[in-house]
C-alpha cells in the first residue's frame, strides 16, 4: 500500500495546491515535496526486492488488484518496485523537490497552479516507474504529457505555445506508435496470456509463445513490434534524428521544469526501452545491437557537436542531455551487468547533473536574464557559491572521478567493451572520444561566463515574457544589481551536488540493487 | 420500498410491485405534476425561482437515486430476468436501469445548473415541467417493450424538447433553432411512424420480443421489411444526431439556451441509441434477420461517415458552442460502433461498450455545455477568441473545463479514455479493423480542437479585459460535479462496466 500512499501523495498535495493562496503556495509546495521525497528514502532505505521485476523476481511494496475486467484480457492494478525503478522513483522525489526550490525566484504569477501541475507530474512520474500493467502504465505515461505541456505553454520564454505544442504532438505520436507495436505483441501472443500484466508477458515471449498474426510469422512480427516500440520511446529519450523537440522545449520551459525535463522525463524513454525493448525482445535487440549501438553513437556525437555549436546555456545543456543519452542507449545494448547496470546508474547520474546544471542556469539567468555565453563574463566575482555548484556539476558532467558522471560512464564503457555484438569495442573507442567534446564546450562555456572581468549585457531583447524582474529595478544598466543568489536557490543546488559525490564515492548504494535487478535479464539475455 | 426489494432479489416471478420497478419513472412524472402545483400556488415565484429548481432537482435527483437502487438489488438484470409489465408493453431491465441512471444525472446536473442562468427570466416553471416530462419520455424510451410505446415515449420526449430549444423566445436565434428542430423532428416521426407500420404489415406484431418471433421463421416480404427497418433506422438517425439526419443539431444546440444543449446533446441522443439497441438488439436481432436484412452494414457505413464528418466539421467550427454540436455527431459515430459489431459473437461486449461511453459523454459532454453555459452567463462571447484568458479569472471552472476536453479527446484524465478503449477493444475483437482505424484516427484529430478551448482557456492573452460578474452557485456546482464524476470515471470505471456488459448481454438469449 505504500506506493499507493506515495503517489496519493502527490495527487492529494496538487488538489491542494491548486486552491493554495499565490502567496504561500512556493512554500508549501516544498514543505508538501518533502513527504513524497522522504517516504521515498524511507522505501529505499527499507528496500528488499530481488531479481528482475519482469523476470519473476521477487518485488518490494507490490500490490495487484483486479481493476476491470472486459473482453479477453484483464486489467490490473499491479505496482512493485525492483532495483531498477527503485532508485528512478527516488530520483523523481530528489528532483521534484529541487525543482519546487529553484522555483520560488523564477516563478511569479500563477503560482499554486505552477506547483499543484509539478505534483502531478510527480505522481505521473511515480506511476510510471512503479506500475507493472501495460495498461495503467499507459494511463501513467500519457498522463504525464498533460502538466508537462500546460508547464511549458503556460510559464514558458517567448515562443513557448510552438515549443509545447511540438513537445505534446512529438510525444503522443511516438506513444501511438509504441502502442500499435506493443499490441501487435500482445495479439500475437493470442490465448497464452489473460492480462496485460508486464511480467506475464515478457515471461511469455521470452518462453517463445508468439504465435503468428495476420500471416505474419514470430521472427517478423517481433522485429516489426521492436521497431515500433524503439521508434516510439526514441523520441522520448531523445535519440537523434527524432531529438527536435527538447532543444525547443528545454529553451522555452521554464528553468524548473527543463530541471524535471531533463531529469527524469528524459528517462522514461531509456526506462521503457529496458522494460520493454531489451528485456521482452532480447534476441531481436541482440541481432540489430550493432546497429541500435550506431544510433547510440550518432547521438553521442552528434549531440555533442551540437552542443558545442550554441550560444545559449540552456541550449549547450539541452543538446549534451542528447549526447548523455546515447551513452545509456550504448550500455543497454551491449547486454553485460556493466552495461546494462551502468545504463540504469549513468540514468540516474545524468539526472542529477543535468538537473544540477539547469538548475545553475536558471540561478544566473534569475538574476542576469540572458543566457547567452556572449553576453556575460566573469559571473565567479558576483557569484562565487553559483559558480562553484556550477563548475562541479561540469566537471562532474565531464566524467571527473569521485562524481557519479564518471562512474556511469566509466561502466558504461567496461560493459560495452566486452560486449559481444560485432564492433563493440571500435563502437565504444568513438563514443568516448564524445568525453572530449564534452569537455571542450562546458571547459569553454564556463571560461567565458563564469571566470574573465565581469561585465553583463543584460537583455530584454530575450523578453521572458512571464520573467520580467519582479519589480526590484534592477534595469538594462544594472549590473551593479547581479548578486549573490538566495539561501533558497543554493539549498537546491548543494542537495544535488551533494548526491552527485555521494554515489561517485559509494556507488553501491544504488548500484548493488541495479546490478541485482539487471543480473537476471543478461544471463537470461545470452551474453555474459 | 427496501423491502420489496429485498424480497425481489430471492424470487424469480414478478418479484415486486409494478409501481416499485417503475419508480424513477412515476418520480419523474409526479415531480412534474408537483412542479404544476407549485407554480399554480405561486405563479408569481416569490423565491425567484429557487422552490421550483429546488423541486426538479430533488425529484430527478430522488429518480436516480431509485434507479440505482434498482441496479444495486439486481432487479431485472440477468439473463431473462427482464421484468414484463403491462402486457410486455414495458420492460425493466439492466439497460432501462443503465440508462435511466444516464438520463437523471443529467437531468440533475442540468436542471440546478438551470436556476442561474435562468434567474430573472420569465416563464420558469414550464421550463423546469418540459424538461421533467422529456426526461420522463427518455426514462421510457428506455424501458419500452414495443414499437407503440417506443413511438409514444419518443414524442414524450421529443416535444417538450422543441418547446425548450425555443425557450428563448425574444431571441431570433434559438426560435430559428426551435422551429428548425421541430420540421426536421415531425419528419423523421413520420418516417418513423411509416417504418413501423412497414414493419408491421411484414409480422403483423408490434411486441419487440413478438417480432423477433414472427422474423426468425423468415418472412416473405422481405422488401417491405427491409424498407421498414431502413425508416427506423433512420428516426433513430434523427434523435441521435447521426448522419444523415444530423444537421438539425449543430442548429438546434447553438441556438438553444446552453443548458438546454447540454440536456439534449448528451440524454436526448442517449435516448435515441438505448432505443435503437433495444429495437436492433431484440426484435431485428441479427440472427433472426441476418438472411432478410443485414442492417449491421447500414449501421457500419453510418458509423464510419458519422464520426468522420463530426470530427471533420467540429475541427472547422470558429464557435465554441458549435464545436461541441458537432463533436457530438462525432461521438455519436463512436457509439454506433455498437450496432455495427453486432452479430460478431461479441455483442454483449460491443454494445456495453457503448454503453458506457454514452454513460462518460453523459457527464463530459453535459459538463461541457454547462461551461458554455457559464460563459454565456458572464457574457464573454461564444467564439475560441472570446475565452482567451479566462483560466486567470475562473481558474476552477477552468480545470473542470479541461478535464472535459481532454477526456472527450480520449486522454487519460477522465473516463472517456477508458470508454474508447473498450469501444476499441470491441471493434479490434469483433474484426472490424477499419472502424478501430477511424476511431484512432478521428479520436488524434478530435484532440487538435478540442486543445484549441484548452489553450485559449490558459495560454492566451485575452484581447481585452474580460470582467467576469460573479461566481454563480448552482452553474458552479453543476460543473464541478460533473468534473469529478468525469475523473473518478477513470479508476472507477469497473463499477459501471460490469453493470453495462451483463445488461447488454441480457439482450441476447
Amino acid at each position: 500500500m505504500i506506493l499507493e500512499l506515495l503517489i496519493g501523495l502527490c495527487l492529494l498535495g496538487s488538489v491542494v495546491l491548486f486552491v493554495t493562496p499565490n502567496r504561500y503556495a512556493g512554500r508549501l509546495a516544498a514543505g508538501w515535496s518533502l513527504l513524497p521525497l522522504a517516504l521515498s528514502l524511507l522505501m529505499y532505505a527499507g528496500f528488499s526486492g530481488q531479481g528482475n521485476a519482469l523476470l519473476g523476481g521477487q518485488l518490494a511494496y507490490e500490490t495487484t488488484v483486479q481493476w476491470v475486467s472486459l473482453g479477453p484480457y484483464t486489467l490490473n492494478w499491479h505496482v512493485g518496485l525492483d532495483g531498477i525503478s527503485m532508485p528512478l522513483i527516488a530520483l523523481s522525489t530528489v528532483l521534484t523537490t529541487a525543482a519546487i526550490l529553484s522555483a520560488w525566484t523564477p516563478i511569479e504569477e500563477r503560482e499554486n497552479q505552477f506547483y499543484g501541475l509539478v505534483l502531478f507530474l510527480e505522481a505521473g512520474l511515480i506511476g510510471v516507474f512503479a506500475v507493472l500493467d501495460f495498461f495503467v502504465w499507459f494511463v501513467f505515461w500519457e498522463a504525464v504529457l498533460v502538466p508537462m505541456y500546460f508547464l511549458v505553454a503556460i510559464w514558458g520564454g517567448p515562443r513557448r505555445k510552438y515549443a509545447a505544442i511540438k513537445f505534446f504532438v512529438y510525444t503522443n505520436v511516438a506513444s501511438l506508435v509504441m502502442f500499435i507495436g506493443f499490441f501487435t505483441l500482445v495479439f500475437g501472443l493470442g490465448d497464452s496470456i489473460a492480462s496485460l500484466d508486464m511480467p506475464a508477458i515478457a515471461q511469455a515471449l521470452r518462453a517463445g509463445e508468439l504465435g503468428s498474426l495476420a500471416g505474419v510469422g514470430p521472427g517478423t512480427l517481433k522485429t516489426l513490434a521492436f521497431a515500433a516500440m524503439f521508434a516510439g520511446f526514441a523520441v522520448k529519450v531523445p535519440i537523434v534524428p527524432v531529438h527536435t523537440w527538447l532543444p525547443d522545449a528545454h529553451v522555452e520551459a521554464p528553468t524548473p521544469v527543463s530541471v524535471l525535463l531533463a531529469g527524469v522525463l528524459l528517462k522514461m524513454g531509456t526506462y521503457a526501452l529496458l522494460r520493454f525493448n531489451f528485456t521482452m525482445l532480447p534476441d531481436v535487440a541482440q541481432q540489430y545491437a550493432a546497429i541500435i549501438a550506431l544510433f547510440a553513437v550518432v547521438s553521442v556525437i552528434y549531440g555533442a557537436l551540437l552542443a558545442l555549436a550554441q550560444q545559449d546555456l540552456k541550449r549547450i545543456v539541452a543538446y549534451s542531455s542528447v549526447s548523455s543519452m546515447g551513452y545509456v542507449i550504448l550500455g543497454l545494448v551491449a547486454y553485460t551487468v556493466y552495461g546494462v547496470g551502468g545504463a540504469t546508474f549513468q540514468m540516474l547520474s545524468h539526472g542529477l547533473i543535468s538537473g544540477l546544471l539547469f538548475a545553475c542556469v536558471g540561478v544566473i539567468y534569475n538574476t542576469t536574464h540572458t543566457r547567452m555565453v556572449d553576453d556575460m563574463s566573469g559571473m565567479a566575482d558576483r557569484m562565487p557559491v553559483t559558480t562553484s555548484m556550477f563548475v562541479a556539476g561540469s566537471f562532474a558532467y565531464m566524467g571527473l572521478p569521485l562524481t557519479s558522471g564518471f562512474l556511469g560512464e566509466y561502466f558504461v564503457f567496461l560493459g560495452t567493451f566486452h560486449a559481444d555484438f560485432p564492433g563493440a569495442a571500435w563502437f565504444t573507442a568513438i563514443a568516448m572520444f564524445g568525453i572530449v567534446i564534452v569537455a571542450g564546450y562546458l571547459l569553454y562555456a564556463m571560461q567565458r561566463t563564469l571566470f574573465g572581468p565581469f561585465s553583463v549585457k543584460t537583455a530584454h531583447a530575450d523578453g521572458g515574457a512571464m520573467r520580467t524582474d519582479g519589480g526590484e529595478g534592477s534595469g538594462s544598466e544594472a549590473e551593479h544589481d547581479i548578486d549573490r543568489a538566495a539561501a533558497h536557490d543554493i539549498v537546491p543546488l548543494a542537495m544535488l551536488l551533494a548526491l552527485v559525490i555521494v554515489l561517485g564515492v559509494a556507488p553501491e548504494i544504488s548500484f548493488g540493487m541495479i546490478r541485482d535487478a539487471v543480473g537476471p535479464l543478461v544471463t537470461a539475455g545470452g551474453a555474459g | 420500498m427496501t423491502g420489496g426489494l429485498g424480497v425481489g432479489v430471492l424470487q424469480t416471478a414478478p418479484p415486486i410491485g409494478d409501481w416499485v420497478a417503475l419508480a424513477p419513472v412515476l418520480l419523474l412524472a409526479l415531480t412534474a405534476l408537483a412542479l404544476f402545483v407549485i407554480d399554480s400556488v405561486d405563479p408569481d415565484d416569490a423565491s425567484g425561482g429557487g422552490a421550483l429548481a429546488g423541486t426538479a432537482a430533488v425529484g430527478t435527483l430522488l429518480a436516480l437515486v431509485a434507479a440505482i437502487a434498482l441496479l444495486i438489488a439486481g432487479i431485472g438484470q440477468g439473463q431473462g430476468g427482464a421484468l414484463r409489465l403491462y402486457g410486455g408493453q414495458l420492460i425493466v431491465d439492466g439497460m432501462a436501469l443503465f440508462f435511466t441512471v444516464i438520463f437523471t444525472s443529467v437531468a440533475t446536473l442540468v436542471i440546478v445548473a438551470s436556476y442561474d442562468y435562468l434567474r430573472d427570466r420569465v416563464y420558469q416553471a414550464e421550463y423546469y415541467v418540459l424538461m421533467l416530462l422529456a426526461t420522463t419520455g427518455m426514462a421510457l424510451m428506455a424501458s419500452s417493450g414495443s414499437l407503440a410505446t417506443v413511438f409514444i415515449s419518443l414524442e414524450l420526449a421529443s416535444l417538450p424538447s422543441y418547446a425548450l430549444v425555443a425557450f428563448l423566445k425574444d431571441n431570433r436565434g434559438s426560435v430559428e433553432a426551435g422551429i428548425k428542430y421541430f420540421l426536421i423532428g415531425a419528419l423523421s416521426s413520420a418516417i418513423f411512424a411509416y417504418g413501423i407500420s412497414l414493419v408491421y404489415g411484414a409480422t403483423g406484431r408490434l411486441g419487440l420480443e413478438a417480432i423477433a418471433r414472427s422474423l426468425s421463421g423468415g418472412t416473405q416480404l422481405v422488401g417491405i421489411l427491409g424498407v421498414g427497418v431502413l425508416m427506423v433506422a433512420g428516426g433513430f438517425a434523427f434523435k441521435t444526431a447521426s448522419v444523415p439526419f444530423h444537421f438539425w443539431a449543430p442548429e438546434a444546440y447553438e441556438g438553444a439556451p446552453a443548458p438546454v444543449s447540454a440536456f439534449l446533446s448528451s440524454a436526448s441522443k442517449a435516448a435515441g441509441f438505448v432505443v435503437a439497441f433495444r429495437v436492433f438488439a431484440v426484435a431485428f436481432s441479427p440472427e433472426a434477420v441476418v438472411a432478410s436484412v443485414d442492417w449491421t452494414l447500414a449501421f457500419w457505413l453510418l458509423a464510419a461517415v458519422t464520426m468522420t464528418l463530426g470530427n471533420f466539421a467540429a475541427a472547422t467550427q470558429d464557435k465554441v458552442k458549435r464545436m461541441l454540436a458537432y463533436s457530438s455527431v462525432g461521438h455519436a459515430g463512436y457509439v454506433l460502433i455498437g450496432l455495427a459489431a453486432l452479430n460478431s459473437g461479441q455483442n454483449g461486449l460491443v454494445l456495453g461498450a457503448s454503453m458506457i461511453h454514452l454513460l462518460v459523454y453523459g457527464f463530459m459532454n453535459t459538463g461541457a455545455f454547462l461551461f458554455v453555459a457559464l460563459a454565456e452567463y458572464w457574457e464573454v462571447g461564444r467564439t475560441f477568441e472570446d475565452y482567451n484568458g479566462l483560466g486567470t479569472q475562473a481558474p476552477i471552472a477552468c480545470v473542470a473545463m479541461t478535464v472535459f476536453m481532454f477526456s472527450l479527446a480520449g486522454l487519460p484524465v477522465g473516463g472517456g479514455f477508458m470508454s474508447k478503449y473498450f469501444i476499441l477493444v470491441g471493434a479490434v475483437g469483433t474484426g472490424h479493423f477499419l472502424l478501430a482505424a477511424l476511431l484512432l484516427i478521428n479520436s488524434a484529430l478530435s484532440l487538435y480542437y478540442y486543445s484549441r478551448v484548452v489553450r485559449s482557456l490558459w495560454f492566451e492573452e485575452p484581447a481585452n479585459s474580460i470582467g467576469i460578474e460573479g461566481y454563480p452557485l448552482g452553474l458552479y456546482a453543476a460543473v464541478v460535479g460533473a468534473a469529478v464524476v468525469t475523473f473518478l470515471l477513470l479508476p472507477g470505471i469497473f463499477l459501471v462496466s460490469d453493470a453495462a456488459i451483463s445488461a447488454a448481454s441480457a439482450l441476447f438469449v
